[in-house]
């Protein structure tokens, strides 16, 4: 970050002006984003205010629950497999150097179950997703279909931001649970590359590798990251400034903000999981 | 154009001079060195159509947008159907809404929904004890309104500018609104279409019995559809008057519009 040009310490000016005039530069990012939290605080408080009042957009929930949770399933189907697959090849020579070989496919189940599963496939949906309502909700606001939501005296906040952050927060625990369960299967295609396991035993392993911790944690964080990833999605669409060019912003700094607020989420997860269980 | 002129001024005698749209001493300001609206006062009476006219940039949007709250006044008082708008709850200022159709001036339109849902939209939030049966006539006979029946299973997409346009104006007739705001309803259209839209201005006005604000650019449009014309310059109306009276009046940078 360099000074602009307008911003000079002259020796022979008021040395406080120009102090205060660097301050200035410095403290403004900070402003910004403080300014930024405090929208988004305010926009999550107005959510929880509308979602509890009626009426209640049932039907648009289950449109929005479907394109979420429905349409995803390919994409979160071929990354979930290809990490259990990876996952076990890159494993495998370590473990085979300690005769550990058998501790495989706990290993990845555990590693599927209680992190790698969870955060990739919500920082996939906070790609797909979040960038697909920021852009969404950004060109409506663009092109006036939000105003004209409101001057029909239909409140699009309940229709636009309510539905939205319920379905992402309902569909992407179930999207995970189920990348899991593909994830381990990939697991299984990746044992019987080298080696010969039936589906039976490597599931034994699995499920008795598998405790209450490891699951229950992992599956709770996962409604956090669906509501962050609903929630940013749908204030960068919502606050979008007028113009084609803000659809875009809304879009890349939905994706940008989304997956930052997934690593945010699951470091205070792991650190709340070592605290309570 | 003779014969629609000659027809609007004749519906123009349904006037009354009860005012249904009354905005005393408004003003709004974006920023702190920014003041667009400087003291508008404006009356508009049951069943009038009134035209406003100025510069791009001037105003105009923001006023009949302070009109239905999409913008919040600084200062000043709007009283619509006899109830000022500023000074009222969400919920008032929703029934207030009711009776406000508006007219975006690129329609629009929810792009994900067909013709029909469109339509259907606010009307199935509104009118809860219409089945399903009557929600499709009213669909029906908006879109007969407007010309456009055939249009009822498109998409916004395959709409031409014309259409979309019709296809918005009956979204805002299907909640049968007394008051009917248009932000710059010919923008962007050829010349005959844009003869096509101020004449169904005029044929909504006589058959809903609304009463109108039209904002334009086009002068055709605003001798054809005004009963009345105020020219917003400042952040004020600065002129106010029939199309003739304004045509000719002796002010240069008022005439300079009718050039």
């Amino acid at each position: 970050m360099s000074m602009p040009a307008n911003v000079k310490i002259d020796g022979n000016k008021n040395l406080k002006y120009s102090i205060f005039n660097r301050a200035n530069f410095y403290a403004k990012p900070l402003k910004d984003f403080f300014e930024e939290v405090s929208k988004l605080t305010l926009f999550l408080l107005r959510f929880f205010k509308e979602a509890v009042k009626p009426p209640y957009e049932f039907r648009e929930f289950f449109k929005q629950s479907y394109i979420i949770g429905y349409k995803s399933l390919p994409i979160v189907t071929i990354t979930g497999f290809i990490m259990g697959l990876v996952l076990t090849l890159q494993s495998r020579p370590t473990l085979a150097e300690f005769g550990a070989e058998s501790w495989l496919p706990g290993m990845v189940a555990l590693s599927l179950i209680r992190e790698i599963s969870p955060v990739i496939t919500a920082l996939i949906c906070a790609g797909k997703i979040s960038s697909g309502i920021g852009a969404e909700l950004g060109s409506m606001k663009v092109t006036q279909q939000i105003d004209a939501m409101e001057v029909s005296s239909i409140n699009p906040y309940k229709y636009l931001v309510v539905t939205r952050i319920m379905a992402t927060t309902l569909m992407i625990p179930i999207l995970v649970v189920f990348a899991d369960g593909v994830g381990v299967l990939g697991g299984f295609a990746g044992i019987n590359i080298h080696g010969d396991v039936n589906l039976y035993r490597y599931f034994s392993q699995v499920l008795a590798s598998l405790e209450f911790i490891d699951i229950m944690p992992a599956t709770i964080k996962t409604f956090f990251f669906g509501f962050f990833i609903g929630l940013i999605g749908c204030y960068k669409g919502f606050t979008a400034a007028n113009g084609t060019e803000s659809v875009g912003k809304a879009a890349t700094s939905a994706v940008v903000s989304a997956s930052l607020a997934i690593f945010i989420i699951d470091m205070l997860a792991v650190q709340l999981t070592d605290i309570f269980f | 154009m003779t014969d629609a002129i000659t027809q609007g001024r004749q519906n123009s005698a349904t006037v009354s001079n009860e005012a249904v749209i009354s905005v005393n001493g408004l003003y709004k300001s974006f920023g702190k060195n920014n003041a667009v609206l400087k003291g508008i006062n404006l009356h508009v009476n049951k069943g009038e159509n009134l035209v406003l006219l100025g510069k791009s940039g001037s105003g105009k949007s923001i006023v009949i947008k302070c009109l239905v709250g999409l913008e919040k006044a600084d200062e000043g008082e709007i009283n619509i159907l006899g109830t000022n708008i500023c000074n009222i709850s969400a919920d008032e200022l929703n029934e207030v809404r009711l009776k406000v159709g508006f007219l975006f001036q690129n329609s629009a339109l929810y792009d994900s929904m067909t013709v029909r849902q469109n339509l259907a939209f606010p009307l199935r939030r509104h009118s809860k004890h219409l089945t399903p049966k009557q929600v499709d006539e009213a669909i029906v006979t908006a879109l007969e309104g407007v010309g456009l029946s055939g249009a009822i299973d498109k998409m916004p997409s395959e709409l031409s500018g014309g259409m979309s346009k019709r296809i918005a104006l009956a979204r805002t007739l299907i909640l049968k609104p007394a008051i009917i705001l248009y932000d710059e309803p010919t923008t962007g259209l050829d010349t005959i279409t844009a003869k096509e839209i101020s004449e169904l201005i005029l044929h909504i006005r006589e058959k809903y019995s609304t009463t109108s604000i039209i904002i334009t650019h086009d002068m055709a449009c605003a001798k054809l559809t005004g009963d009345r014309l105020a020219i917003l310059k400042d952040g004020i109306i600065y002129a106010e008057g029939t199309y003739e009276t304004l045509e000719k009046s002796k002010d240069e940078w008022v005439r300079s519009f009718f050039l």
